[in-house]
């Protein structure tokens, strides 16, 4: 210690290329900020929505040069391998900021129409969404937990913005609680961790557990454990799920997408890199509990979604249902479970953010009975269309992305021996189908008098749901390019 | 070193946080049983430190202080923002949404 | 007894030597002292003015905000200590990393400042 004062200082290498992305968000959420605090006249929502838009192209242009880098020179890692820079982060950071771009749109429609503070919406946003690409990207457990944080906090308080909706706020305040709670228990984990290993750095992690045999793992049993608890709460895994379906609901639907898509994705982004990457050595300890917990998660999501009537809670118990299917994925344990992970998470964004578009555009968002949805195919049919191509996808039928992320995942459970989660997940999809053909039904039933009660739809919406379409179709007849994007992405940790 | 005696605080602090959490019906001290739960990690990440012979455990520490505050004020604003419109703070009351 | 807890054997002493003094001069001038209350005496000294209402008042809800404002940019300050005490070793890197956070910092609450936030309505 005291030799430490000493010697000169000499700052961590940092590739700030490798940065850009996620610096490019924060500083345009200053840049609102900034023109919105001097010129609140000026700051109207097309600004701020082109702002964002501008911010997510320059940032996947930039992700897209570091993806050539890393499949050219391999990875590396930066700040004192603190950050990865691998095929693992930067598919992320693609997955992100096209979600990030989507929920822009989304909420350009949304914001004027629900009288919601537009700059402050999209500051948030693109705060949530840095953070949400530092957490994927990290390589420490504690710049882990700031990303988690900086992705959360941006959550809560976008969706208790909704000023005048009484379910917003009583959404946020059990985000929050749940939110915060199970962070605890992550942090807990972080810590029981750092005491096990003596290092937060996953690299030294791995090194550490792949040397050394432990007289006793209880301090890392209950490591993982806690790790494990926290994480699901955060991917809305059974049975830490309950608050999912209530937050869904009483969330503003562009904010659901947004955490159904984005903190699902990070959440399994970071139990990868924890897990799968660091903890590698002790596979067989975790492994079994993953099963369980896939396996309770599947039953849970696909049954509950039946009894409900609402489609936001219908919607959610589908989101808990496909943490089930990448459970799956997580708990073989092997570069093609991982790859199906990865191939389900990217299509999964795809999907869930088309069809909480609709949902969102559906009249104004207090409620949403299924009645609602009654007579949308003739009242709107193209779109009624699209909808349904987007359901039928989370169902999982041929053609579409769905059919092959949930081919992959079964196939990676098979070829891990793990027959009765596989054969588990192919009975929850057809229970699973049910709710989803609900759904299609209600829009394609005669009803006169539903017909003048749908609004009319902003072009934003138009067009994200198109975009969503056109790649989950794309994305079922031709999978083959993504499924070599998802197996370059596999976790690896380099020391930098 | 002491380490037991540290985690093992830090285990009872956290457990009673959970309680709260869990327990208590006021929202404010639901907020404070977060916090308890944060600062029972904190305990374990200085004691882990000093064990290991490391002050990264200490800096870890700041970290989570520094997010906790920032996690609070947000936790208090949506709390008064419930507050404002039903004049309760009780958690039990907050059953608008059911399936 | 192990180096710790002889350490905190010195904090022992001398908390139990504040309230001894503390104790024994109270005591001394409750002995020594005359002793003739009034009702006027006994009132609580509120600098001369006349006390009113009870003793739990409830604080204003603007204060709130203040309070939240106060906190957050408080423990903002716990990365700006082990910063200074370090001055001279970070040299230029650690000056151009802290203005960056001080400036992001600022911008809050310039921003807070800009929105009527600090406005005493």
């Amino acid at each position: 210690m005291a030799t430490q004062s000493v010697l000169a200082f000499v700052g961590p290498s940092v590739n700030w290329w490798a940065l850009l992305p996620q610096m490019i968000l924060l500083g345009a959420a200053l840049l609102i900020m900034l023109v919105s605090a001097l010129a609140p006249k000026q700051t109207s929502t097309p600004f701020v929505t082109v702002t964002t838009m501008c911010a997510a192209i320059t940032s996947y242009i930039v992700a897209t040069g570091l993806w050539n880098d890393v499949q050219r020179d391999g990875p590396s890692s930066s700040i004192a391998s603190a950050f990865g820079i691998d095929g693992f982060s930067i598919f992320f950071t693609m997955l992100i900021l096209v979600a990030l771009a989507a929920t822009a749109l989304l909420s350009h429609g949304y914001l004027d129409k629900e009288g919601i503070d537009a700059p402050e919406f999209h500051a948030l946003l693109l705060c949530s969404a840095a953070g949400a690409i530092v957490m994927a990207s990290a390589n420490d457990l504690v710049v882990m937990f700031i990303g988690l944080e900086a992705l959360s906090i941006g959550l809560y308080v976008m969706i208790a913005m909704h000023d005048r909706r009484q379910e917003a706020r009583e959404s946020a305040i059990k985000y929050f609680v749940l939110g915060a709670f199970s962070s605890a228990f992550l942090l807990y984990g972080i810590a029981l961790t750092y005491g096990a290993t003596g290092s937060t750095n996953l690299i030294h992690i791995r090194d550490y557990l792949g040397a050394v045999v432990f007289r006793d793992q209880h301090l890392l049993m209950a490591a993982m454990a806690l790790l494990l608890v926290g994480l699901s709460f955060k991917v809305a895994a059974a049975p830490f799920h309950f608050w999912a379906p209530d937050v869904y609901q009483g969330a503003p639907s562009p904010v659901t997408g947004w955490m159904a898509s984005v903190a699902k994705a990070a959440g399994f982004a970071a139990l990868l890199r924890i897990f799968f990457a660091a903890f590698a050595s002790h596979r067989i300890d975790w492994t079994p509990i993953v099963s369980v917990l896939a396996a309770v998660t599947l039953v849970v999501g696909a049954v509950m979604a039946i009894l409900q009537n609402d489609v936001k809670r219908m919607l959610a118990f589908s989101s808990v249902s496909h943490a089930g299917y990448v459970l799956i994925a997580v708990q073989a344990a092997t570069d093609q479970g991982t790859a199906a992970a990865l191939f389900y998470l990217f299509t999964y964004t795809f999907m869930v953010l088309g069809t909480f578009a609709v949902v969102g555009a559906m009249g104004r968002d207090d409620d949403h009975p299924l009645a609602n949805y009654a007579g949308l195919g003739r009242s709107r049919p193209v779109l009624a269309i699209g909808f349904t191509i987007l359901l039928l996808a989370q169902a999982g039928i041929p053609t579409t992305s769905g059919f092959v992320a949930k081919f992959q995942v079964i196939a990676a459970a098979v070829n891990n021996k793990n027959y009765v989660l596989a054969g588990l997940a192919m009975i929850t999809a057809v229970v699973g189908a049910f709710m989803y053909l609900r759904i299609v039904m209600a829009m394609y039933v005669d009803n006169e008098e539903q017909k003048s009660s749908v609004p009319s739809w902003h072009w934003s919406t138009k067009v994200v749901v198109i975009a969503m379409v056109g790649f989950t179709l794309l994305a079922g007849l031709v999978p083959q390019f993504l499924i070599e994007f998802a197996e370059d992405a596999v976790p690896i940790l380099i020391r930098g | 070193m002491l380490l037991n005696q540290f985690l093992i605080l830090g285990a009872v602090l956290f457990a009673t946080g959970v309680y709260g959490v869990l327990a208590r019906r006021n929202g404010v001290m639901v907020l404070m049983s977060i916090e308890l739960m944060l600062n029972a990690v904190n305990i374990n990440l200085v004691a882990f430190g000093m064990q290991h012979g490391v002050v990264s455990g200490q800096v870890f520490a700041l970290f989570v202080i520094a997010v906790a505050a920032a996690e609070v004020g947000v936790g208090l604003a949506i709390v008064l923002l419930l507050y404002r419109n039903r004049t309760s703070i009780d958690v039990e009351d907050f059953d608008l949404m059911r399936g | 007894m192990s180096e710790l807890l002889r350490s905190y054997l010195t904090v022992g002493i001398f908390g139990v030597a504040a309230i001894a003094m503390a104790g024994a001069m109270l005591t001394i001038a409750r002995i020594l002292r005359p002793q003739r209350p009034t009702p006027q005496k006994l009132i609580a000294y509120e600098s001369g003015v006349d006390p009113v209402g009870g003793d739990w008042a409830q604080s204003q809800i603007r204060y709130y905000v203040f309070a939240v404002l106060f906190v957050l940019f408080d423990v903002e300050a716990v990365f700006i200590f082990p910063w200074a005490t370090r001055l001279e070793v970070y040299g230029t890197f650690g000056l151009v990393e802290m203005a960056i956070f001080i400036f992001i910092l600022v911008l809050g609450l310039f921003y807070a400042w800009r929105k009527g936030v600090l406005r005493w309505v």
